[in-house]
């Protein structure tokens, strides 16, 4: 569990010890630099890229042990197939997505970025074929035509039918976006909760000092960082701290964040969502530096983090610029090269050529020089070198061109010259290199603070977009929040901790702040250098400068048009490195400032999670909870079919040897009771007890008859309505005691009618005296039906119980005491229309209750059946279910209008007499009977008259219920039809278009079988 | 979300069940005499069909049904999604009734 430990964050840093354990670097790691990195040389890890081996160290991502070995090309871009590099260090990268792993592990569009190295890892890389190096589709750039923006909606407009059968597969294979596993995935992934005061985002200077100022206070914080390591820009960027230099002032604050036992550190863990009331949620990735989970260890997990306050020190996210040819691989972001270098020990280029229009880019040349290779050229607009960095220019006698990069020259393998355009005089320049660093300055990471529909505001001086507000309680911190240097960071990012921790209540004291020197940071924007060649905005959608003003030339202004007519941004990245540079472009096309042209609307996630991780736990088997009947086991001994019925899993028929098919089963179910007895586990049907001196008044409220006149001993059926007037719920309740009733719901809307009574209890009706307790799981409850059913009762009730008719009339409820001294409850009830009872006992005796039901009814053949047979018998005696309790029915179209009580309030009472439901012509319950007893009867067939021509003016209702009558020896069914019971007798047509079927039915009466009810009374 | 029940404290919301405005009240259906049949069905029509549509603080019924079962009402910024307060509906808890009029 490694978001719970705590010794885990201070390992995490060891690494960084490392650097001064030198180990043999292998030959193959042609780039791979002497000196210092956070890397564990005596820990080397082989893996395989496209096929071929290769090596790095404990430390690495995937991306910097492809730097170490020297490769540049890691792919092609998903619609031309340009070749494609490594250009950032993080996990904004936009270009190097790979598929990780084979099989059913295998998942594309991974960042090779955030991908951690380990031993035996398996990449490859994507839209390439046959191969990386020779890829047929890169002819798609002859075609660019066709693709450029809009292309879906002018291109494939019509026929409809081809772009299913032509275009799309065609689109998707030139247009590639990796290969998703095509198997079940085999990880598990989980979801948690975790509390603190002060959450803290991002472990960089700012987030560090958060951390560390709330800590002290005495504030209960949780500090996420994506990274493996904590440490942001000081992992790659150093300085000093405090006097001491950065890595040391790192390892000291770590120490310390370790030592407060009330600071957790949740590392390899991203922020993706900004969420109400203070819940924010985070993607921890858990296995995924490993080839393979272990036993019983979750890949990744969710985190759901409440937090009264947090601080949003995530960073900021250096910016590309937009020249011609800007996508060759070898031209990689500035700051990714100081990553790789210094953190990495992996050189990217040994003629480097820096390409900046601000003071941040020129860390690069120092970076690069002290690493023993070269920079050719610096390249900055500004016509000026920075005074800071003017002893630079001494130093390594650097050639400062002013000017910009147009155009970038180079194979498969990566860029091989440069031609640099002084924009002056014109004059053009070429220089050869084989990297080129580039820096466009830096854009904040506003999006979390945005996630509340907030809009960023835009900072001149730094030329990007800040916070302009926050979602309540946030707070945002050093420079996610604009502030680029790290004493401001430092500053900053202290007091937003000790802030955050005051508001909660914390009263230690937050410590002094962490001091650096201040670092002048200036900037000239410089959003797109035209010229010949496409110059690419989105690398990973593929749009291009071009493709902007395409939009904008045809209307596509707004910046959520222009992001869906163009796609920019739409892909996994976001937008991260492309989307302010779009809409730099199209302010510049149409004449109008950044701020005018506005942001899209950001929204979580942050950063790609994947499917399985929302779903956690909650697949297969666990998609949702399952709720077994107290006599399951039993009846899967006897060989019963379950069916799902809502969470339930229900015995559907018990299949014997020899039988041919289903039909033939609960045909022999059903004869077995109405000849003899049997018995079924209707323990899923919802029970209340209800409770109270006024219970009698409130059950007269919910039900349209009434209960307070029902005798002690007495059961009765009610049914409730909505308080549109509509059917509800039905069921039988019984009076046990004069303050104690026993409710009973169908299965389906047990859950629904206690939260209905509830309300009624509490909401409406609050004066009266009356408890509810949902008792469904507490009692097993069986049917037993059949004329044979008092005897088998008599062989297991104690003999004092008078079962007698007399004893134990129709509709009696009472407790009996059961040999071996259990005491039941029994029901004399009917569903299946025979001599019948309900008996319950407390659920844990289910089992034994059904296994004694098969000793007392042996001498009876006595009959288990299922919910089928249950189906059957209740279509022959007319009795109304699930399919004509559909939601729109009154209780006169269920034939129980009568029901309905003159003398009292009830729910769903005063709605119910409204016109429309009591007009005449309503559709109401009948027995439909097919005039050809051969012909099987199908439920959802419609109703026409009799030579009608079908269609929605003849329509007259549909069979709602069906089922193979072994007492009719035909297929039955009840229906819903209009004026159905004046037109008893009359011969309709049975209309079937799903099924092309079309034959004749007569209406009758839906009581089918003992129509005067003599057997249930017997 | 998360939701101040008054029985157990902050819960996430994925335990409530929303029902909507709290503010229509049940008319009264006097049996014997009272409203004229019209004007009841008047009533009964307003309650269960009309409702506001609040942009700003609205009173709403919750349900607690993953925790202590109880009816909450609960004042709440359908702009903002904030909690202003939550209370328990009169009958909710297991104390004794209320008795009319109280
Ligand atoms: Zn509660």
């Amino acid at each position: 569990m490694s978001g719970y430990s705590r010794s885990e964050p201070l390992a995490r840093t060891a690494p960084m010890e490392a650097n001064v354990r030198k180990g043999v670097t292998p030959a193959s790691q042609s780039h791979r630099l002497p000196g210092d990195g956070i890397i564990d040389r005596r820990l080397p890890l082989q893996f395989s890229f496209d096929g071929k081996t290769m090596t790095g160290f404990a430390g690495d991502t995937l991306a910097s042990a492809l730097v170490a070995n020297g490769v540049k090309l890691v792919g092609r871009s998903f619609k031309y197939h340009r070749p494609r590099g490594i250009v950032t260090a993080g996990s904004e990268e936009p270009s190097a997505l790979v598929e990780m792993r084979t099989g059913a592990r295998r998942e594309p569009n991974t960042r090779a970025t955030t991908q951690e190295l380990y031993d035996g890892l398996i990449a490859n890389s994507q839209n390439r074929w046959p191969s990386l190096r020779r890829d047929f589709m890169s002819i798609n750039q002859l075609f660019a035509p066709i693709f450029v923006a809009g292309f879906y909606y002018k291109t494939f407009m019509w026929p409809a039918k081809f772009w299913e059968s032509i275009y799309e597969p065609m689109i998707r294979r030139a247009a590639g976006l990796g290969k998703s596993a095509e198997l079940p995935d085999p990880d598990h992934y989980d979801k948690a909760w975790a509390h603190c005061d002060v959450l803290v985002v991002g472990a960089g200077p700012a987030g560090l000092s958060a951390a560390l100022a709330a800590g002290r206070a005495g504030s209960r914080v949780i500090l996420v960082e994506e990274d493996t390591l904590i440490g942001g820009r000081l992992l790659s960027d150093g300085g000093e701290i405090d006097g001491l230099d950065a890595r040391e002032w790192l390892r000291g604050a770590a120490r310390e964040l370790v030592s407060l036992p009330n600071v957790r550190i949740m590392t390899r863990t991203a922020l993706f969502g900004v969420y109400d009331g203070g819940t924010y949620a985070a993607l921890e990735r858990v296995s995924d530096n490993v080839a393979m989970p272990d036993r019983h260890q979750v890949r990744q997990r969710i985190w759901r983090i409440v937090a009264k306050r947090s601080v949003v020190t995530a960073g900021a996210i250096e910016r590309p610029i937009v020249f011609p040819g800007n996508d060759r691989p070898g031209v990689m972001m500035a700051s990714a090269v100081r990553t790789y270098v210094n953190r990495f020990a992996a050189l990217p280029g040994k003629r480097v050529a820096l390409f900046t229009n601000n003071d941040d880019g020129w860390r690069t040349v120092e970076t690069i020089e002290r690493a023993g290779a070269h920079i050719v050229a610096v390249i900055d607009p500004r016509h000026e070198v920075p005074a800071q960095y003017q002893r630079l220019v001494d130093t390594y006698d650097l050639r400062v061109l002013a000017g910009v990069v147009s155009e970038v020259k180079g194979g498969v393998d990566g860029v091989r010259s440069i031609v640099v355009a002084n924009d002056k005089n014109g004059l053009t320049q070429r220089i050869d290199t084989d990297c080129l660093a580039v820096s466009g300055g830096w854009n904040p990471n506003v999006g979390l603070s945005c996630f509340h529909r907030g809009k960023p505001t835009w900072r001149e001086d730094i030329a990007a977009f800040v916070p302009g507000s926050a979602p309540k309680g946030m707070a945002t911190a050093g420079a996610a929040n604009g502030e680029l240097s790290l004493s401001a960071c430092l500053r900053e990012g202290h007091g937003a901790g000790a802030r955050a921790a005051a508001e909660c209540g914390a009263a230690g004291k937050p410590g002094e702040a962490s001091k650096a020197d201040d670092e002048v940071y200036a900037i000239a924007p410089l959003w797109h250098v035209k010229g010949k060649g496409k110059a690419f905005v989105d690398f990973q959608h593929d749009v291009t400068a071009s493709d902007v003003t395409l939009a904008q030339r045809e209307g596509f202004e707004s910046v959520e048009h222009l992001k869906r007519y163009t796609t920019l941004g739409m892909a996994t990245d976001q937008g991260k490195t492309s989307n302010i540079n779009g809409l730099a472009i199209m302010a510049e096309a149409t004449g109008r400032t950044i701020p005018e042209t506005g942001t899209t609307i950001y929204r979580p996630p942050y950063a790609p999670v994947a499917i399985g991780a929302f779903a956690g736990h909650h697949r297969d088997e666990n998609f949702h909870a399952t709720r077994l009947t107290p006599s399951h086991h039993w009846a899967a001994k006897q060989g019963a079919v379950f069916v799902d019925t809502g969470l339930w899993k229900r015995a559907q028929w018990y299949p014997r040897a020899g039988e041919k098919d289903w039909l033939e089963t609960v045909t022999r179910e059903v004869l077995a009771v109405r000849n003899g007895v049997g018995f079924c586990d209707v323990s899923t049907l919802g029970k209340v007890d209800v409770r109270g001196a006024d219970a009698g008044v409130f059950l007269d409220r919910v039900y349209i008859n009434s209960f307070s006149n029902l005798a002690v001993g007495k059961a009765r059926y009610g049914l409730m309505l909505r308080e549109d007037g509509i059917v509800y719920d039905d069921g039988t309740t019984s009076r046990l005691a004069e303050d104690h009733y026993f409710l009973t719901t169908t299965t389906a809307k047990a859950g629904p009618v206690m939260q209905h009574l509830e309300f009624c209890r509490q909401v409406l009706f609050p004066e009266l005296d009356v408890q509810l307790t949902s008792a469904t799981d507490q009692w097993a409850q069986f049917s037993i039906a059949g004329p044979n059913t008092r005897n088998l009762l008599r062989a297991l009730a104690d003999p004092s119980e008078d079962l007698t008719n007399e004893g134990f009339p129709f509709m009696g409820a009472r407790e009996v005491k059961l040999r071996g001294g259990v005491t039941a409850r029994l029901f004399r009830i009917s569903f299946s229309g025979e001599m019948a009872f309900e008996i319950s006992v407390p659920a844990r005796y289910g089992a034994a209750m059904a296994e004694n039901l098969m000793i007392a009814g042996k001498p009876y053949g006595v009959t288990p059946y299922g919910t089928e047979a249950l189906g059957v018998m209740r279509i022959e005696k007319g009795h109304v279910a699930g399919p004509e309790l559909n939601g729109t029915t009154t209780a006169d179209d269920l034939g129980l209008g009568k029901m309905m009580s003159k003398k009292k309030d009830f729910i769903g009472r005063v709605m119910a007499g409204r016109e429309a439901l009591t007009a005449p012509n309503r559709q109401v319950v009948v027995g439909i009977k097919p005039i050809d007893k051969a012909r099987r009867l199908r439920s959802g067939a419609h109703v026409i008259p009799k030579g009608a021509i079908p269609g929605p003016q003849t329509d007259q209702g549909y069979v709602t219920s069906v089922c193979f009558s072994p007492m009719l020896d035909q297929w039955i069914g009840l229906g819903l039809v209009e004026r159905g019971r004046e037109r008893t007798g009359e011969i309709i047509r049975i209309h079937d278009p799903l099924r092309n079927e079309d034959y004749e039915a007569e209406i009758c009466s839906p009581v089918f079988y003992d129509p005067e009810g003599v057997r249930q009374r017997g | 979300m998360r939701i101040a029940c008054p029985f157990c404290g902050e819960r996430e919301n994925g335990e409530f069940t929303y029902l909507g405005d709290a503010s229509p009240k049940r008319p009264n259906f006097a049996v014997d005499g009272g409203e004229s049949p019209e004007r009841v069905e008047d009533a009964f029509y307003d309650y269960v069909y009309l409702r506001d549509n609040v942009a700003g603080v609205m009173r709403e019924y919750w349900y607690h049904g993953g925790g202590c079962r109880s009816w909450l009402v609960a004042e709440r910024n359908t702009v903002t999604h904030e909690f202003i307060s939550v209370t328990a509906a009169p009958g909710a808890g297991a104390a004794s009734a209320v008795r009319a009029g109280e």
